[in-house]
Order: C-alpha cells, then sequence, then structure tokens
C-alpha cells in the first residue's frame, strides 16, 4: 500500500512476510527511489543508486552512534529499493507546533542532542528536517531519509547540517523558530561537548554567505 | 496612480512606470558589461549614475507623461551591491523629495516573484529564482515570502559566468555554455551538491575549469555543467513543490532564458500536475517595471516610508519582508 510519495522516493507500507518471504510479524516500510525525467539517465542512475547505498549504510551508523532509526531489513541496489522497520509515531513536523513551550524544549534538545551524536560519530545528516524525524509514544526521536547524509567529520558540513535545520524551522515553523533553534542549541551543547561553540558560530558563517556577497568577500576570487 | 520604479541592485539600471491597475507604461533599462573579468561594484554604480538620467528620459517619452504626472516612487533598496544600491537609492530620494511624493523601498527578489504573478496571471507560485546574484526557491506562506531553498555558496548564474569566463568564452558566460552544450553528447561526472533544501555550486565550478584544463571535450563540458547545476536546481524545486503542495511552478530571473533549464523544470511541474510559467524574457531579467509594481502593491496596503527610513540593505533577505497584499 503507498504510504507516502515523497519528493523522491515512494514509500509502501506492506506486510512483513511478504515483502521479505520468511515468517515475521507486522509492517516494512519499502523506499522506491523512483527515476526523475526531467535529469538525464547517467545523473538519475548514479543519484539513486548511490543514495539508497549510503542511505541503508548510514541507518545502521546511526544506530550505532545511539540515535533511533529504522531497522534495514533488505538493500535491492539495482531496484533502487530499501526495506525497513515501520516505525509508529508521528512525524516531528505535524507535532512541533501543538506542543506546550515546556515539552517543545525538552523535544528539541533532545533532538539537538541526537544531532550532536551523529556528528561526533562522523555524521551529517544531510536533509535535517522535522519532516524527518518521527516521534513515538515512548517519546523517542527516530531519524529518517539520510540520502543525503555523509561521512563527514568537517566543521563546515557539521555547521551546514545545523544550518539546515534552523532553515527548516525558518521556512515551516516560523512561530517557534527561535526558542526551538536555541533548545536544539543547547542539548547539541551538551552532548558535543567541546568544540561545539565553534560548530555554531561556523552556522552563523554560513548564513552570512550565499546572499549577494560582494565580491571582495568572496572566497574563489 | 502612477509609480515610478528605479532599479539599481547590479549590473542593470532600470527605470519603469506602472499604473494602479498593473498595466506597464515603461520599462527601460541600461546594462552594464565589465570591460574585463566580473562585475567591479564602483564601476558599475558610476555606469549607474551616468545613465540614469537618459534612461529616466526614455521611460518618461515611452510611458507619454510627464515627471509630474508620477504619483510615487519606489526603488530597489536591496539584496545587491552596495555601491550600486546607493546610487539607485540617491536617485530615487532625490526625485522623490523634488516631486514631493512618498517613497517606498522594495526588496529586489520579491518584485522578481510579483511582476511574473503579474505577467502570468499566476496566483500561488513556487517560484525558482536564478541569477547570476541570486538563486532561491521562494514560496507564499503565512503572510511572508518564505526561501525553501537558497545557494551556500556562489548563484549558478554566477557559476555558468565564471566558469565561461575561465575556458575563454565571451561575457556573459551563460549563453554560450548553453549554446555549447547542445553539442555536448558525453557526460562528465561533477559534483552533484544538495543539502537539504540548499545548492552549492562552487565546486561545481572548479571542478569544472580543472577538467577543462586536463582537456575535456569543451561541449561535453558544457552540457554536463548545466545538466549537474540544473538538475540540482530542479530537484531542490520539487521538494519545495511536494512540501507545499503548491499546484504552480515559475521560473525567473537571467538564468531563466536557459530552454534546457525551462524544459526540465517543465517536467517536474507536470508530474505533480502543477502548472508551469515564465514570464516574457524582458520581465525575468532585472528591470524598473518589476520595481514599480511591487511599489504599487505596497502602496495600496499601507506600506511607506519617511525618506530617512529608506537606507539601502545589502543583505535584505526575501523572509524578513512582510507581505500585506496577500492573504493566507
Ligand atoms: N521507517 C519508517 N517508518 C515510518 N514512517 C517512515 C519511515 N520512513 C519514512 N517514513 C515517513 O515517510 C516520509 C518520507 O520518507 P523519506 O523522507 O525517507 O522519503 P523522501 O522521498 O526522501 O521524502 P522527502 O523527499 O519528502 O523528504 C518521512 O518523512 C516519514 O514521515
Ligand atoms: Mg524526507
Amino acid at each position: 500500500m503507498l504510504m507516502k510519495k515523497g519528493a523522491e522516493a515512494n514509500l509502501y507500507l506492506e506486510p512483513f512476510a511478504r515483502v521479505l518471504h520468511r515468517a515475521g510479524e507486522g509492517k516494512v516500510v519499502v523506499k522506491h527511489r523512483i527515476a526523475k525525467r526531467y535529469r538525464i539517465l547517467e545523473i538519475d542512475k548514479q543519484l539513486r543508486e548511490s543514495r539508497t547505498t549510503l542511505e541503508s549504510k548510514l541507518f545502521a551508523d546511526a544506530k550505532r552512534a545511539g540515535v533511533p532509526t529504522p531497522l534495514v531489513y533488505e538493500v535491492d541496489r539495482a531496484g533502487m529499493r530499501i526495506v525497513m522497520e515501520f516505525i509508529d509515531g508521528r512525524q516531528v513536523k505535524l507535532v512541533l507546533d501543538k506542543l506546550r513551550p515546556k515539552a517543545r524544549r525538552k523535544l528539541c534538545e533532545l533532538i539537538g542532542r541526537q544531532v550532536a551524536r551523529l556528528h561526533r560519530a562522523g555524521i551529517v545528516h544531510g536533509d535535517l528536517t522535522t519532516s524527518n524525524m518521527i516521534l513515538t509514544r515512548e517519546g523517542k526521536v527516530y531519524f529518517v531519509d539520510f540520502g543525503l547524509g555523509e561521512y563527514n567529520p568537517s566543521l563546515e558540513a557539521r555547521g551546514v547540517d545545523l544550518h539546515l535545520l534552523r532553515r527548516a524551522l525558518q521556512s515551516i515553523h516560523f512561530r517557534v523558530t527561535d526558542e526551538a533553534y536555541r533548545a536544539i542549541l543547547s542539548g547539541y551543547k551538551r552532548e558535543f561537548g567541546g568544540g561545539a561553540n565553534e560548530v555554531i558560530e561556523r552556522v552563523e558563517e554560513i548564513e552570512r554567505r550565499g546572499r549577494y556577497v560582494p565580491k571582495e568577500e568572496r572566497t574563489w576570487r | 496612480m502612477l509609480c515610478l520604479g528605479i532599479e539599481g541592485t547590479a549590473h542593470t539600471f532600470g527605470v519603469g512606470i506602472v499604473d494602479s491597475r498593473g498595466k506597464v507604461l515603461a520599462n527601460a533599462l541600461k546594462t552594464y558589461v565589465p570591460a574585463k573579468g566580473g562585475i567591479h561594484p564602483r564601476e558599475a554604480a558610476q555606469f549607474h549614475a551616468a545613465n540614469a538620467r537618459v534612461v529616466l528620459d526614455e521611460a518618461l517619452k515611452v510611458a507619454s507623461v510627464s515627471i509630474e504626472d508620477i504619483d510615487f516612487l519606489a526603488f530597489s533598496a536591496g539584496p545587491g551591491l552596495g555601491p550600486c544600491l546607493r546610487t539607485a537609492a540617491t536617485a530615487a530620494r532625490a526625485l522623490a523629495s523634488w516631486l514631493d511624493v512618498p517613497i517606498i523601498s522594495v526588496n529586489h527578489c520579491i518584485a522578481h516573484v510579483e511582476i511574473g504573478r503579474l505577467t502570468e496571471r499566476a496566483k500561488d507560485p513556487v517560484t525558482l529564482y536564478v541569477s547570476g546574484g541570486n538563486t532561491q526557491v521562494i514560496a507564499f506562506d503565512a503572510g511572508r515570502y518564505r526561501v525553501f531553498g537558497e545557494t551556500l555558496d556562489i548563484p549558478v548564474g554566477n557559476c555558468l559566468d565564471v566558469f565561461g569566463r575561465e575556458v575563454g568564452l565571451p561575457y556573459p558566460g551563460g549563453p554560450t555554455v548553453e549554446r555549447l552544450a547542445r553539442e555536448g553528447k558525453r557526460y562528465i561526472p561533477l559534483p552533484y551538491v544538495v543539502k537539504g533544501m540548499d545548492l552549492s555550486f562552487s565546486g561545481l565550478m572548479t571542478d569544472a575549469v580543472r577538467k577543462h584544463r586536463a582537456g575535456a571535450d569543451l561541449h561535453d563540458l558544457c552540457y554536463s555543467l548545466q545538466e549537474t547545476a540544473f538538475a540540482a536546481l530542479v530537484e531542490v524545486t520539487e521538494r519545495a513543490v511536494a512540501h507545499t503542495e503548491k499546484k504552480e511552478v515559475m521560473l525567473t530571473g537571467g538564468v531563466a532564458a536557459n530552454q534546457r533549464l525551462r524544459e526540465m523544470l517543465k517536467l517536474m511541474a507536470n508530474e505533480h500536475k502543477a502548472k508551469f510559467f515564465v514570464p516574457p524574457r524582458e520581465y525575468c531579467q532585472d528591470c524598473g517595471a518589476m520595481i514599480a509594481w511591487t511599489g504599487i502593491l505596497a502602496y495600496k496596503h499601507g506600506v511607506g516610508q519617511k525618506l530617512r527610513e529608506t537606507g539601502v540593505k545589502q543583505r535584505w533577505r526575501t523572509d524578513q519582508v512582510d507581505i500585506p497584499w496577500r492573504t493566507g
């Protein structure tokens, strides 16, 4: 059953036994990256294959770093499919604005701590938006959609990762952006330890670029 | 009611005259072309100052109105290059105080969206705005234009122009790259960088230049550069369309002239059952009419400044501006 049409993939919710051909309870999610007609075959194939492989690896390594992610059951590189555990919960995107301030702060601190765990493990998520976070009934926050992630321990990559999260807050949760971002940073600092401030300063620097930057300030010139 | 709009954020100095129903009476402009290399902000500003009078006179002549018929002024207060912004602002302030009419600061990026909505009768598009100075995916939500994606380093038009310059193509590089790309056949892998909603083109540009120096075929390189850069632009725009569920996609800015980019965006829009719009070329590029029209929208909704509040804002962000003329 089609569960979600994402921007780059279709997600299907299927019975475990039907997809994996072995005995098992419950449901699985099949994430199928679909071809895009607007880009040439070479780019399309390369992107879909590499993202499928990378995503499944990152799921496993993120989990090892202490960040909840769905268990991966099967990777089909040729078919551009990942079969994974179904996470029963709600997208953080749909709940964040509705929470009471205190609950929102706690949730954001947890998110910040998990981002720090990823970064300390040398991983950047690459698409930190609240639609890629699932809050379960037990209060765990699962990170999904590592298709744009990478193994990159650089300050710049970490700064961009946090910047993206802030940008997602600005475009989607503009009513609570500042308090949410502050709570995320406080969780991030606590978990990341020494060097967190450097990352946060880099975020500020990144945000000063990308506009009509006067030529004399451009690095490539 | 007539508004005279002055544009001068970068290369172009433009004067547009628009009435309150959205009829463009004049859209005169002159564009500074650097003798060598990229844009020199101070030279561009001198160009604007030297040509302001000519462009103004031409606009008035084309519109067949006299300067006393103008009811208020609008000018591009940012974002843009400091010296250019200050020149346009000075011209606008001088005119406004001499005519003793109100003056309105307009955000350049928002003006691109608004003139497109006017000429294309688009209601609520996701806009991909791509030029030498800006790369943004913009959509309206809750009182403001939100930026759903932007470049983390150089704008895509700048990526094409600098590549062109480095491999010896005439200025501006964009159109020539497009022409050469049509004869490219073989795809040469180049760095494709999408980070969440945002983009990066500087690594792509340097790698393409490096491959040219290493002897790669220029046609193939132009083809590969375009395909890579544009695929990334369309992917980010598609994310915004999927997220906002809007049913219109618009392409504007100087790079909108590129046929391949149009084709790709149209394919994407079709897949989402969204309408696709590209304003006429004269309204995709920087121009005075877009400033004048946005000035009209703002003025009708009570936005206006005192002369002393008309400072320029080099880094004025699209999402910092309240949009009282739209609801939702
Ligand atoms: N294992 C899972 N269990 C439950 N829900 C999931 C799971 N994986 C993904 N989802 C939900 O489906 C949505 C889309 O999945 P995902 O982000 O992986 O696809 P995508 O095509 O990259 O989407 P988009 O481009 O919209 O971000 C997620 O935002 C999440 O809400
Ligand atoms: Mg997602």
